[in-house]
């Protein structure tokens, strides 16, 4: 299976910062590219700005046709005209993370200084949210931004959206960070460990030089993906949409069925969400990202004490939840929101009922869509907005 | 003998029935322009927005019902969902200049404590509350020997959220033994109409159907 060449061959539209950045781990890397996707209009003022932060395996693509998979955009019901995030009124920008595979500099990226060139691969330094975040305002800077109207995103998208507003308060005039939490707990650690052996294990996987014989490990990610699927969803969710119905095989026989086939839906839906997964994102990519999540802990970054993270901090915070995640449940985003509220900071907080597990946040949620422009329009006034 | 009244089980419990448009100016009227404000128990939000239109306040609100807090924050407002049992603990002293507490303290685990918690993280609180004190109350309670139903107390003691109901000495009583100084009160009827016996302390426990009160730290 050869799918490396679609992901190296397209060209998404990016901005390259001959300067480089010094990541977290002390590695400077010499030169940075940043993939972008931007909707809407720059006011005059340079005020209605918003940047959305993508998740895991998310990327720039917010609200339009993704090149590779022909799909609307994984956030297409939030932003575009006349949605909760309003294209007509803000300018939305989104940035493939640094160490993704859309474009951004990632492990898939030419490798500084070596000819003939060769992709990082499995020796692309670590990097973090921190990182992450860094390389986003490089990005807002080169396009003459100082202040972002609001910055928003689910899960690590959330955990961006923290680090935002910790390290650049004065950047950000309102943070929205759904579904997410301080620090990536011991349980979401050992998911992502499951995912990651799995890639390790399959014979495709060769050290990580896996392009240099045309292959990718596509089992190993596809095993990393249901694994990780499982944990978006939530028992109802898995209840609803499959049940114990058997596919393809007439109710009540089991002639047709064999012992390790394609038995239930929920079976060929976990297969079909791996398989196609492995054509649009790369395993060294994959590994790299759910390392930064791993490491991300904002509470141990200001000893122990969220609260220090936030102190003085100017910014309004909306928290959002969702009662059936159970990834990054409630508690984690409580925990954040009694840290702001140590920090006299000003802050809204909602638990969003749904039976989609963490998964709510992409989905169509119209309590969640609701509150989010009716947020977002407050904020509007409060800045000044027109 | 009464029969019991009808309850809809199915309504969830809440707190006693809100009338805001009272509330709103009663307390409004104690609250200075500009000032930071925190409001416990908010519900959807429309005192916090009647204080930043009105008066240019920076409000927010803490509320334990989810619906109210979704439609508080869907209309801009900075609320949060939280109990004032326990959430209170989590903000610095003198964070905000008024904490308001409106028709709250008798339904909230420990009063005194959330009290205590108020004039903590407030410089002043505001607290409003059902008076117990009532005639129609002690009338009933005399009359009939049951436990009474009144617009102001309208669920029955089996399923009320009003596990500590007091009356305007009880509450005088209270702030006097913890030392907190009332800078300004009143007793008003449901409809929010201030009674010329408002300056009796005695004829306000009498007549007022609820008491709004100012208290500082002393």
């Amino acid at each position: 299976m050869d799918a490396t060449d679609t992901l190296s061959l397209t060209e998404h539209s990016h901005v390259t910062f001959p300067q480089g950045m010094v990541l977290d781990c002390g590695v400077a890397l010499r030169r940075m590219d940043v993939a972008f996707r931007t909707y809407g209009a720059l006011n005059e003022a340079r005020s209605n700005a918003v940047l959305i932060c993508h998740a895991l395996t998310g990327d720039q693509y917010v609200a339009e046709t993704h090149p590779f998979t022909g799909k609307p955009g994984w956030w297409d019901q939030v932003v575009g005209p006349g949605r909760p995030v309003d294209t007509n009124r803000f300018f939305v920008i989104c940035a493939n993370v640094l160490g993704g595979c859309m474009g951004s500099t990632g492990p898939r990226s030419a490798r500084d200084n070596v000819t003939p060139p060769a992709p990082w691969g499995t020796d692309f330094p670590p990097v973090t949210i921190r990182d992450m975040v860094r390389a986003q305002k490089m990005l807002i800077d080169d396009l003459g931004i100082g202040r972002l109207f609001a910055v928003i995103g689910g899960s690590m998208g959330g955990m961006q959206v923290l680090q935002w507003a910790v390290d650049f308060p004065d950047a950000v005039f309102a943070a929205i960070p759904v579904a997410t939490a301080a620090y990536h707990s011991a349980q979401n650690i050992a998911f992502h460990e499951v995912g990651r052996q799995a890639v390790f294990s399959d014979p495709d996987w060769y050290e990580g030089r896996y392009w240099e014989r045309a292959k990718i490990p596509a089992r190993g990610l596809a095993v990393a993906r249901m694994v990780a699927h499982i944990t978006y969803l939530s028992e109802q969710a898995l209840t609803r949409k499959f049940g114990r119905r058997l596919q393809g095989a007439a109710k009540g026989s089991s002639a047709a069925i064999g012992m390790f086939g394609d038995m239930f839906e929920v079976e060929s839906y976990l297969r079909h969400q791996g398989s196609t997964f492995v054509h649009r994102f790369d395993a060294n990519s994959y590994l790299t990202i759910t390392r930064a999540m791993d490491f991300f802990d904002l509470v141990t970054d200001h000893g122990g004490d969220l609260t220090a993270a936030f102190q003085g901090t100017k910014t309004r915070f909306c928290l959002v939840s969702f009662t059936s995640d159970w990834l990054f449940p409630t508690a984690g985003s409580r925990a954040i929101a009694r840290a702001l509220n140590r920090a006299a900071a000003n802050v809204s907080f909602v638990e969003i009922p749904s039976d989609k597990g963490h998964d709510a946040f992409l989905l169509e949620e119209p309590d969640f869509h609701r509150m989010l422009a009716g947020f977002l329009g407050g904020c509007a006034e409060h800045a000044g907005l027109t | 003998m009464q029969d019991l009244p009808e309850v809809d089980a199915s309504a969830p419990v809440r707190f006693v029935a809100k009338n805001m448009r009272v509330d709103l100016h009663l307390i409004g009227d104690m609250i200075a322009p500009g000032s930071r404000v925190l409001d416990i128990g908010c519900g959807d939000g429309a005192l916090i927005e009647h204080l930043y239109r009105t008066r240019g306040c920076d409000a927010r609100g803490i509320e334990i019902d989810m619906a109210e807090v979704t439609h508080a924050v869907t209309h801009g407002l900075a609320v949060m969902h939280g109990d004032a049992d326990v959430d209170l603990a989590h903000y610095p002293d003198g964070a905000f200049d008024y904490v308001v507490l409106s028709r709250t303290l008798q339904a909230v685990e420990r009063p005194r404590e959330v009290l205590r918690q108020m004039l903590r993280i407030g410089a002043r609180a505001v607290v409003s509350f059902p008076n117990f004190g009532h005639w129609l109350v002690r009338w009933q309670l005399l009359r009939r020997g049951r436990m009474p139903m009144t617009p102001t107390w309208d669920r029955p003691w089996y399923e009320t959220p009003n596990i500590h109901p007091c009356t305007i000495h009880d509450f005088f009583d209270l702030c006097s033994r913890e030392g907190y100084g009332v800078e300004q009160w009143l007793a008003a009827d449901e409809a929010g109409r201030r009674a010329p016996w408002r300056r009796y302390p005695r004829l306000a426990n009498l007549f007022g159907e609820q008491a709004v009160v100012l208290l500082h730290r002393d």
